[in-house]
């Protein structure tokens, strides 16, 4: 019977299995199942992210307009790019899980006896995510036209407002594309960070897929299906995030809504410049 | 310190013998991907209405988390799940969707006057394709290239999951028997790798421009 659902010759469950294994509704709902699971990956999401925007945020900023420590942001951020993420997940977990003694649950997002590894791993995934939104943000504000800093600055406005309301607007663009890749940096790792015991999120299908590879079921068909979705919610994220960007950045930069765009066309977007410039 | 000393110590043979896989991984898809990004790229300069797709496309392709990618290739390609090929088709997947951008940019930023100036002195489109755009275009180029390669290297780790012998499996030994030194020395020997890949490219953008040490020294 086992040998009819394998496909291809490698020895795994044909991908036709995937198709069934989305049709039945026993995979979709419950506390295990697919919304479940889409669930606890957005909500770990948001939460990583929005702690590393309140972190990189205000340092960007401060460090693009005092023009101080830019050597510590850039050679934090090129370091850090180094590190192998599962690696630095793996010992964080290894050396301070143990010795976290919270045992508080959080109904449908963090299990019993899970609030050790998921600090960490939440720990972890914020310093990875600050590096892209520190250095855009930093570079965005460096890129503000000097004539529009001395222009605020002749109409009076103060250090702050000057951060406030120029510098900030004018490098939303790419303060916006450094979270992007932040947050799809997130999502990616969330899924390889599932590795660690007890943690949710859709990464729980390959975790728990590797193990009974041939099951036709549970094996590969349920890892092959978790990751499309992984797939699937990261290409939407970018998409939204993308769109978010075009309706919250000033019209006066990006030249929605006027004839005359004030940019030339086919300019790179800022985010590559900004990762290439840094690299 | 020690301690991760002491465990490269005791296990040497096995740890330099998960380093060769570890480097060709991370190197051939690098090769290979920059290859293949060369003529797509140009594609891209070539016929100006490509470059939206083209960008756009490789775009979603990089957004695919690299896990995802290790392990549905098997189904589609018909390797086995251990095949390291899956890994480095993974990752020369994503070179590809990293460099072509940056191949078209580096391409199209060689300005008008450069390009009617070969023009002029009896290049055809191919000569001057290979004799000034490209050599001109090698910083742009190689600033892409040392990204995509500490992300290779980076991405490697993550096939140790699924069982893929290399440098990966310190990581998943310290997970599996709550040990500190592996994941160190682990970190340690990734961190490295990537900065010596980062060395050689970075000394392989300054072998193939000359003219930018002439300049600025």
């Amino acid at each position: 019977m086992k040998t009819q659902l394998r496909a291809a010759g490698n020895g795994l469950p044909g991908l036709d299995r995937v198709s069934l294994w989305f049709n039945d509704p026993a995979n979709w709902w419950g506390p295990d199942g697919l919304v479940a699971r889409i669930r606890e990956h957005m909500v770990y999401t948001v939460v990583i992210v929005a702690v590393a925007v309140l972190i990189a945020l205000p340092v960007g900023l401060f460090v693009g307009h005092t023009g101080r420590g830019v050597f510590v942001v850039v050679g934090l951020a090129n370091g850090l790019r180094a590190v192998p993420t599962l690696g630095l997940v793996i010992l964080l977990v290894v050396w301070l899980s143990p010795k976290i003694t919270i045992t508080t649950e959080i109904p449908y997002l963090v299990g019993r006896g899970a609030m050790p590894y998921f600090l960490v791993v939440v720990l972890t995934l914020i310093l990875l995510a600050l590096p892209p939104i520190l250095t855009n943000t930093y570079a965005g504000v460096q890129n503000v036209d000097p004539a529009a800093r001395d222009a605020a600055r002749g109409m009076g406005m103060t250090d702050r407002q000057v951060i406030t309301k120029v510098e900030f607007p004018c490098a939303l663009p790419l303060i916006l594309s450094g979270i992007r890749s932040a947050t799809l940096q997130v999502i990616a790792t969330l899924t390889v960070a599932a590795y660690v015991p007890f943690l949710g999120g859709l990464g729980s299908y390959i975790r728990d897929g590797i193990g009974a590879l041939n099951d036709p079921v549970f094996g590969y068909p349920a890892m092959v299906a978790g990751g499309i979705v992984v797939a699937v919610l990261a290409v939407l994220t970018d998409g939204l995030l993308n769109l978010v960007q075009r309706f919250v950045v000033s019209p006066g930069l990006s030249g929605r809504g006027s004839k005359r765009s004030t940019r030339p066309r086919n300019t790179p977007e800022p985010f590559a410049e900004a990762q290439l410039a840094d690299a | 310190m020690n301690d991760v000393w002491q465990y490269f110590l005791d296990h040497r043979d096995e740890i330099l013998g998960w380093l060769w896989p570890t480097v060709w991984l991370a190197g051939l898809p690098l090769v290979i991907g920059l290859a293949l990004a060369l003529p797509i790229g140009w594609l891209a300069t070539r016929y100006r209405w490509t470059y939206g797709p083209i960008v756009s496309g490789m775009g979603l392709l990089y957004t695919v988390p690299s896990i995802v990618l290790f392990f549905v290739l098997p189904g589609l390609i018909g390797t086995k799940i251990l095949d390291p090929v899956n890994v480095a088709v993974a990752l020369t997947i994503y070179t590809v969707a990293l460099l072509v951008r940056v191949v078209a940019d580096g391409l199209s930023s060689v300005s008008a006057e450069t390009m009617a100036a070969a023009s002029a002195m009896g290049y055809t489109t191919l000569q001057r394709l290979l004799k000034v755009q490209l050599p001109i275009a090698v910083p742009v180029i190689g600033a892409g290239l040392r990204v995509a390669a500490v992300s290779n290297v980076s991405l490697v780790s993550v096939a140790s999951i699924l069982g893929v012998t290399q440098l990966g499996r310190l990581f998943i030994v310290a997970n599996t028997n709550n040990e500190i030194p592996p994941a160190l020395l682990g970190l340690i020997m990734f961190i490295v790798l990537a900065l010596l890949f980062d060395a050689a490219i970075l000394l392989g953008i300054r072998a193939l421009t000359p003219w930018r040490r002439a300049v600025s020294g």
